[in-house]
């Protein structure tokens, strides 16, 4: 099929971007939308122009790398995807599609569709850890841990750390993203004793990256490719008062 | 209050003062529901239910932190309006966000402000003229504030207004109560479930019952 594409060109995160039109004529349906811009990029380096960046690792929905704006949408039109999971039978023939970056004040755009996410990665620094003694392994089954908690603190560690809830944030709050990191570790005895301290510090870090704050609209949830519960937000909240008021 | 940078902690403030003012609202409609009394009883009821507001001690303490909850709240409103512009970055050309979301959640600061316009006309007239203003006063010596309301909602134009503040104040508390509890961190899948619900049945009693008040009038006096 025949495809319009609308892609975000920029050179560096000084220089001001633009659309660029491509037109892809012999699109597969079967191909992943990744896939197709590496047809793309197949064409543009053959005509010797240079190719379109973009961030990509696992492309089997795992790693949290990939992750665009597609048609105004992180991820593109399919819920609880990512953009590498996505495939080009999810459009017509004769589509116009607009490729943009992630865009927010913490995410400077590196080039073209890549942009620099290490701004999660300090929140995570911040606090997101358990502190264990060295040596010995200890026995795995000297900690019990029941089954729903194991559950429920795996549906958090989901979080693939993509950036789809802050591009789709009208505040570019990375709130879903922070609150899944705290919850993962707060839901197990091993990262319990640590809470307090933790939260605080992850919510210092989210301020000073520049993210926003967060306003319920629960558009993050709906965008996650991990459909991550927006209840964590409301969970960090409540960790964030208590520590505060118990001044701990 | 400026020196309080971190958005969660504003967060909670304007959440806090959010629900007092929602909690106001209760009170403020029944105290209203007054005027819609058979008119001979009405006059003089609501006269005198003002008048007994405007003495007590107690009244006048909560009247103080009233204000102050708005002014807090808009205060806290325009900063973290201001900081999530800043967190925003230059936007998307194509921008197809809002599928995801409730069109009221996002336009809070909007709506907020025709509430805040709303408040300004609603204070000049009402609460200024009955505090400060030169009214007659009824049979019972009590200053006649019920002719002066009446009087008003004898104009379309007035009532117009008013329906239209009050459905975004609808709007806003219908997003609002929800995400106060959720800014306070009610994070049980149950009971924020049922707080989501008794929002909502609050907000179409407050809306309703606020919108009644002057249809009626206009209506009936
Ligand atoms: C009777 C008057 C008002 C009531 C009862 C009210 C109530 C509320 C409540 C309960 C919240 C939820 C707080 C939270 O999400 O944590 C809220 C949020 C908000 N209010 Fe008001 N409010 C009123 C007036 C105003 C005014 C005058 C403005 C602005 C000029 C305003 C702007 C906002 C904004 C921007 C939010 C944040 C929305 C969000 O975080 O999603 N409000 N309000
Ligand atoms: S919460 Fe969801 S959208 Fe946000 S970073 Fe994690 S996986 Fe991506
Ligand atoms: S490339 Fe790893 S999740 Fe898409």
């Amino acid at each position: 099929m025949k495809i319009h594409l609308k892609i975000w060109r920029q050179k560096d995160s000084q220089s001001k971007g633009e659309f660029k039109d491509y037109t892809l004529d012999d699109v597969h349906q079967e191909l992943s939308f990744l896939e197709m811009l590496d047809t793309l990029n197949l064409k543009l380096v053959k005509k010797g122009e240079y190719p379109v960046e973009f961030d990509h690792d696992c492309r089997e929905g795992i790693c949290g790398q990939c992750g665009m704006m597609i048609n105004g949408i992180a991820h593109g039109p399919l819920k609880n995807t990512t953009t590498c999971q996505l495939h080009m039978r999810s459009f017509k023939d004769g589509d116009t599609i607009y490729i943009e970056p992630f865009k927010a004040a913490a995410f400077p755009v590196v080039r073209d569709l890549k942009v620099n996410r290490s701004s999660l990665d300090h929140i995570i620094t911040s606090g997101g850890y358990v502190s264990v003694d060295t040596g010995q392994a200890p026995e795995a089954n000297s900690i019990p841990i029941a089954h729903e908690e194991a559950e429920a603190a795996f549906d958090a560690a989901a979080c693939i750390g993509c950036g789809a809830c802050v591009a789709s944030c009208k505040n570019a709050s990375a709130a879903l993203f922070t609150s899944a990191k705290i919850t993962q570790l707060e839901l197990l005895p091993q990262g319990q004793t640590e809470t307090s301290k933790r939260v605080i510090s992850m919510v210092k870090q989210m301020e000073e990256e520049g993210f926003g704050h967060c306003t319920n609209t629960e558009a993050c949830q709906v965008e996650c490719p991990e459909d991550i519960s927006v209840l964590n937000i409301a969970r960090m909240n409540y960790e964030y008062n208590k520590a505060k008021i118990l001044n701990k | 209050m400026w020196y309080v940078k971190n958005a969660l902690t504003r967060k909670n403030l304007m959440a806090l003062t959010g629900l007092f003012l929602s909690f106001f609202l209760i009170i403020h409609l029944f105290g209203n529901l007054q005027l819609l009394l058979p008119e001979a009883e009405a006059k003089l009821q609501y006269n005198w239910y003002s008048d007994l507001l405007a003495d007590n001690i107690l009244i006048k303490i909560i009247a103080m932190v009233l204000y102050l909850c708005i002014i807090l709240h808009t205060l806290d409103a325009i900063y973290l309006t201001v900081k999530s512009k800043k967190a925003k970055g230059s936007g998307y050309v194509k921008d197809r966000r809002g599928r995801a979301s409730k069109w009221y959640s996002r336009n809070m600061m909007f709506l907020g402000s025709i509430v805040f316009l709303f408040l300004v006309i609603h204070f000049k007239d009402f609460w200024y003229q009955f505090k400060f203003g030169e009214l007659p006063l009824d049979a019972n010596g009590n200053k006649d504030l019920y002719t002066l309301v009446i009087k008003a909602f004898d104009q379309l134009w007035y009532v117009i207004v008013y329906i239209i503040a009050i459905i975004a104040l609808g709007y806003h508390l219908l997003h609002g109560v929800f995400s106060a509890h959720r800014t306070l961190g009610l994070y049980h899948p149950l009971y924020s479930k049922i707080v989501k619900y008794l929002g909502m049945a609050y907000t179409i009693i407050m809306t309703i019952g606020y919108i009644i008040i002057p249809i009626f009038i206009y209506l009936n006096r």
